[in-house]
Formats: C-alpha cells, sequence, structure tokens
C-alpha cells in the first residue's frame, strides 16, 4: 500500500520513546480513562472530598465574615495595604498558567507528550483562577461597589481609569477565564461524546449527551474542530503571556523601591510556570497513584519532561533574583539597595522579613537543581518533594516582594510590622478546600485524561501504520 | 428498522486509519460529494484524502478579533480621552498616552477572537444537534471508542443502494449497513 517504494527508517538512538506505555490500543485508552469516571466510585474519594469540603466551606465562612466585617478582620493596615491577599491572588493565578502552558504552548510547539496532561492540567487552571479571583474581589473591602470596575455609564458619570493595570488585572484576569474555559469545553467534546456513547443508564446518557452537543467525529467537523482548536491555542499564548505581565504591572508600575523594575514581567511569567508545573505535578503523582491504569499514558517520560521544565523555569527565576540583587548594587540606589540588601537579604542585621527571603531562595533556586540528574527527575517520591519546596518557594516569593517592599519602604518613622490575623490564614487554607473540592469533583464527572488525543498519538493513529503480523 | 422510513446513507466500517484514508482516496476519486469519515480522532492528511480544503474558520476569527479590536479602542479611548478625561500621575489624557491603553485593547481582541472562534466552529460544525440519522445506525457508537467508519449518504448523485454497497465492499469495508432517517 506504500506509495514510496523507499522505506526511510528511523535511527534506533534517534527513535522517540512511545508516549503510551506497553504499546495499548485505541479500545485500551478508551476503556482505561472512561473506568475512572464510569467505576463506583472510590472510598478514597469520599474520604477525601469528605476533608476538603468542610475546608472549602471553612474559606466560604471566612469570605462572609471578611465581607460582613470589612476589611478589619485581616492584619493588613498601614503600611501594609496589600498582603497575604494578594499574595494568594498572585500566588493562584501563578499556578493557573502551567495549564495554558501545557494546552496553548506546547501545542503550537508540537509537543505531543502534551496531551495526556494537558485536561488535568487545564482542569486545574480553572481551579487555580477561581480561587485568585477571590482574593482580588474581597480584598476591595465593600465588594458590592465592585461593578464600579466596569466600564459601564453610571449616573455619577464615572469611568475607571483605563491607565490603571489594576483595571487592566480584571480585563486579563476575565478574559483568561473565559478564554481558559472554552479552550478546556471545545478539547472535553469528542470525549464527553465517548462517555455519552458508553452510558449505560439514563441520567448520564441525557448529561453526557446534552454536554457532547451531538459530536459526530466527522471530518468534515474535525477539520474546522482542528481549526479552532489551533487558533485558541495562538490566542491563548499571547494571553496567557500578557496575564501575568499585567498582574507584574501591578507592581512594576508603581514607585516602591523592589516593585518598579523592567524585569517584573518575564520574571513573573517565568515564575508563574514554574510554581503551575509543581501543582500539575503535586495533583498527578498521587493520581496516577490511585489510578494504576493512567501509569501508561502519564509515564516516568512525562514526569522527567515537567522536571526538565520546573528546573528550566526554576533556573530563569534564579536568574532573575540574582539580576535583581545587581541591578540594586549597580542602580546605585539607596532605597533599592536597601530593599534588597537589608529588608529581603538582610545583610546587615535591620531587615525584618529575611527569613521569607531565604526560604524562596532556598525553594525555588537551590532545590531545583537536584534535578539535573535524570535519576532524581523520574523517582517520583523526589520530584513529588521538590514540588512541594516549589509550591512553598512559590507562596513565598510573592510574600516576599509585597511585604518587604512595604513593611520597609522610604521613610523608617512610616515603617510598620505585619502579621496575618486567623480569618486571613483560614481564608488562604479554605482555597485548598476550593480548589481540592474542584478538582475531586472533576476528576469523578469528567474523562480527566484526554481521551480523543491520547489515541491521537499512538502509532495505531497513524495513517501509515501497518500493524506487523 | 422498517422498510418505509426513508434512507438516509450507508454505513461502512474499516480496520484501521490506515485502511479508512486509503478508502476515503477511492471515494474522492469515485466522484462522491455527500459523505464523511467519521473517527476517534483526526486523522493527519485526511483532509486532502477527502479533498476537502483547508477550512475558513480563520476568516471568521480575524473578523472577530477585528471587532475586539475596534471595541477595545473605543472603549477605552471615547471615555478616557472625551467623555471623563482623567489626569493620572501628571500624564496628560492624549494619544500620548497610548501604551497604556494596549494592555485593555489587547485582552479584549483575544476574547473577542476566542469566543468567535468557538461560536464559528459550532456554527460551521451545526452544532449542537442532538439528533442525527446517523445515529440510528447501532454501529455509530464506535467511533467514540475505535471504529474507523464511512458514511456515503443518500441524497449523493452517484449513491445506489447496490453498487455503492459493492463498492464499499470492494475497497475493504465491513458491516456495509443501511442507515435510515
Amino acid at each position: 500500500m506504500a506509495k514510496s517504494s523507499v522505506t526511510l527508517e528511523t535511527p534506533p538512538e534517534l527513535q522517540r520513546p512511545a508516549l503510551v506505555d506497553h504499546e495499548r490500543s485505541i479500545h485500551w485508552v478508551t476503556e482505561n480513562v472512561s473506568n475512572i469516571v464510569e467505576s463506583t466510585t472510590p472510598k478514597w474519594w469520599f474520604l477525601t472530598i469528605c476533608i476538603t469540603s468542610p475546608i472549602a466551606l471553612m474559606g466560604l465562612i471566612c469570605i462572609i465574615y471578611q465581607i460582613s466585617n470589612g476589611v478589619g478582620v485581616w492584619g493588613e493596615n498601614h503600611p501594609n495595604g496589600w498582603a497575604w491577599d494578594i499574595t494568594n491572588f498572585v500566588f493562584w493565578i501563578g499556578i493557573g498558567h502551567a495549564g495554558t502552558l501545557i494546552s496553548a504552548v506546547l501545542f503550537l510547539t508540537r509537543q505531543k507528550w502534551r496531551t495526556s496532561i494537558n485536561r488535568a492540567a487545564e482542569a486545574m487552571t480553572l481551579f487555580a483562577v477561581v480561587c485568585a479571583g477571590i482574593f482580588p474581589a474581597i480584598h476591595v473591602g465593600r465588594v458590592w461597589y465592585a461593578w464600579f470596575l466596569a466600564p459601564i455609564p453610571n449616573t455619577n458619570a464615572i469611568w475607571p481609569n483605563f491607565r490603571s493595570p489594576l483595571l487592566w488585572d480584571v480585563f486579563a484576569v476575565s478574559t483568561y477565564f473565559s478564554v481558559s474555559v472554552l479552550f478546556w469545553f471545545v478539547g472535553l467534546i469528542p470525549d464527553l461524546a465517548t462517555l455519552r456513547d458508553r452510558a449505560k443508564s439514563r441520567l448520564p446518557q441525557i448529561i453526557y449527551g446534552i454536554l457532547a452537543l451531538g459530536w459526530r467525529g466527522g471530518n468534515r467537523q474535525w477539520r474546522h474542530y482542528e481549526m479552532a482548536y489551533l487558533l485558541l491555542a495562538g490566542l491563548s499564548t499571547p494571553l496567557v503571556l500578557s496575564v501575568h505581565s499585567i498582574v507584574s504591572f501591578d507592581f512594576a508600575t508603581s514607585i516602591m523601591p523592589g516593585w518598579h523594575t523592567t524585569i517584573f514581567p518575564p520574571y513573573f511569567v517565568a515564575g508563574a510556570i514554574f510554581g503551575g508545573f509543581a501543582m500539575v505535578l503535586t495533583i498527578m503523582l498521587p493520581a496516577s497513584r490511585l489510578f494504576p491504569q493512567i501509569n501508561d499514558m502519564i509515564t516516568r517520560n512525562h514526569v522527567d519532561k515537567m522536571a526538565k521544565i520546573i528546573l528550566l523555569t526554576g533556573s530563569i527565576v534564579g536568574y532573575a533574583y540574582l539580576m535583581e540583587l545587581f541591578v540594586a548594587w549597580y542602580g546605585a540606589n539607596k532605597f533599592e539597595s536597601f530593599t534588597f540588601f537589608t529588608a529581603r537579604a538582610n545583610f546587615d542585621g535591620k531587615g525584618w522579613y529575611q527569613w521569607s527571603y531565604w526560604i524562596m531562595m532556598f525553594c525555588n533556586v537551590i532545590s531545583p537543581q537536584i534535578f539535573w540528574f535524570k535519576k532524581m527527575r523520574t523517582n517520583y517520591i523526589v520530584v513529588f518533594i521538590v514540588c512541594q519546596f516549589v509550591n512553598v518557594g512559590m507562596w513565598f516569593e510573592r510574600f516576599t516582594i509585597i511585604v518587604t517592599s512595604l513593611a520597609q519602604d522610604f521613610l523608617p518613622s512610616s515603617w510598620g510590622r505585619y502579621s496575618p490575623s486567623t480569618t486571613e490564614i483560614l481564608t488562604f487554607v479554605g482555597t485548598f478546600g476550593i480548589f481540592l473540592t474542584l478538582f475531586l469533583l472533576f476528576m469523578r464527572f469528567l474523562p480527566m485524561i484526554a481521551i480523543s488525543e491520547v489515541k491521537g498519538v499512538t502509532p495505531e493513529a497513524d495513517p501509515h501504520h501497518h500493524p506487523k503480523h | 428498522m422498517s422498510e418505509s422510513r426513508k434512507v438516509y446513507g450507508l454505513g461502512a466500517e474499516f480496520e484501521s486509519a490506515a485502511a479508512l484514508m486509503a478508502a476515503a482516496e477511492k471515494i474522492r476519486d469515485t466522484g462522491f460529494s455527500h459523505w464523511d469519515v467519521h473517527t476517534p480522532f483526526p486523522i493527519h492528511g485526511m483532509d486532502k484524502a477527502m479533498g476537502l480544503g483547508k477550512s475558513k474558520l480563520s476568516a471568521f476569527v480575524f473578523v472577530g478579533g477585528f471587532l475586539g479590536f475596534l471595541t477595545g479602542i473605543s472603549l477605552v479611548s471615547i471615555p478616557s480621552l472625551f467623555i471623563y478625561p482623567m489626569i493620572v500621575h501628571g500624564k496628560p489624557y492624549t494619544w500620548a498616552t497610548l501604551p497604556a491603553f494596549f494592555p485593555i485593547i489587547f485582552e479584549l481582541t483575544v476574547l473577542f477572537s476566542a469566543f468567535t472562534a468557538v461560536g464559528a466552529m459550532f456554527a460551521m460544525n451545526s452544532l449542537p444537534r442532538l439528533h442525527h440519522p446517523v445515529f440510528n445506525w447501532d454501529r455509530f457508537k464506535r467511533f467514540t471508542d475505535d471504529g474507523f467508519l464511512m458514511v456515503i449518504e443518500a441524497r449523493d448523485i452517484k449513491f445506489s443502494e447496490s453498487r455503492t454497497k459493492a463498492l464499499l465492499e470492494e475497497i475493504g469495508a465491513r458491516n456495509v449497513t443501511l442507515i435510515h432517517d
């Protein structure tokens, strides 16, 4: 059947490892991914959601308490107008970025290994953005005036300031969430059709049937579908870069020492990808243990590649930290060098928050260096531990940036220490509950691996593939 | 299956993506126009094998994105320059501050393009359409698992129940079945 008489064989040393281990068939992929949704709910799932949902509820109660009493229930006060709230916002929004990076940037660069992790990573993006959105919304104090941010003619004839990074944030984050939802849903359509066609009882048939929109998988549909997917990937790529750049503008366009730098946008984007990949692995490694069948799709090869990205972005972040120190010295601005050498690094013993700076340095710059070794990159326990360091480190990075700059800024007479209140701590813990509860629900009711995409990267999917007899 | 119902077309199954692709090339060369292949995933090169060109979706997205761009420009400039000029940080409120308007213009361009991409994809694929005659074929469900199917519609000029069936069987199809409306 082969058209050309010459067959080019790839030499063995250049052959890429198969993306699905054990030469699984297409049917095996359908069976084993759908199985997660179709089989009876495992006990650990009930157990975990029994822990995460009360935590989520506690977070919601804290939010209601804060809204009804005002921002005074938090530890923020002059001069620390921002602290945990914006730290948590930037932390969560950063985590979201890995999902879009995996689904869009790796799609455009034709990194086929993305197929088995992109669905879960995109879901993680959405849930992280939900958690992120809470903080800026409630930190304004009187949330019922949040509509002032919307550019609509009102009776006061007042318009928002379109040149403010805070308003850019509103547009960037809401666009990011909307586009991520679209991207995720478009990717889900063929898999929802799989669940629809496999459903045995009436209710799932109806629900998945409606959600699948009557997908027929005809090539006349696929060609528009693929074009839409490609365009969404192409749109999401600059979008994801813009979102964290705009988040960094919140700081960079101000005149605070330690914030007013041009390095912020690329440094924040690299940090977001870094923290996001750590969170993807934090979730996927336990998931691959709980659902052993997905180990043939999310292989050691995948974990190895993700660890490499963590190493790369971690090193970019490390470079940015060092460059900040260099510029603080070379720029010869007293306030700038005070922020970096005293308030953060505390070389002269007068800084207040050196612990957060050095936790950040250790977790983000030193700990991922272990990933230079392949043995470490493929050891799930090591990878999991390093990812926890990265999660902690990335939270401390934002804390360091925000609090050290505000607490010890220009005049010592206007300095002020900051410590969080209980409500503030519980709100942050609560967002983990919200995030994990949403993720558990996603795992249970939707295919957590993109079935049709994984099938598309199996050797069988290649139209020139002929099974050896 | 009552015989009085109108025939929608013929459904056929193929063994693999490769077999389906070879069959599609033959059907294309025979000159059929109302037919489609239904597969679990998009097959690389199938557009060419079916004689289909590039999707026109990108043209719609360009228009959508351009509308978003215009919306963004009007949204930021009309209030800031005319209705409610505001001096911020002592900077003027003229076009000289254009770079400060870029983020919102950019975000709206992306937002409009993305919604147009999905909306146009739904419209071009006639989604949502929960019922379709192909679902009457009992083996059709296999396309979401590991089936490589082909459906030739009865409205095609070249369609004939017996001859098309023979043609499909000749090019390697299995389970060739009549699909009713």
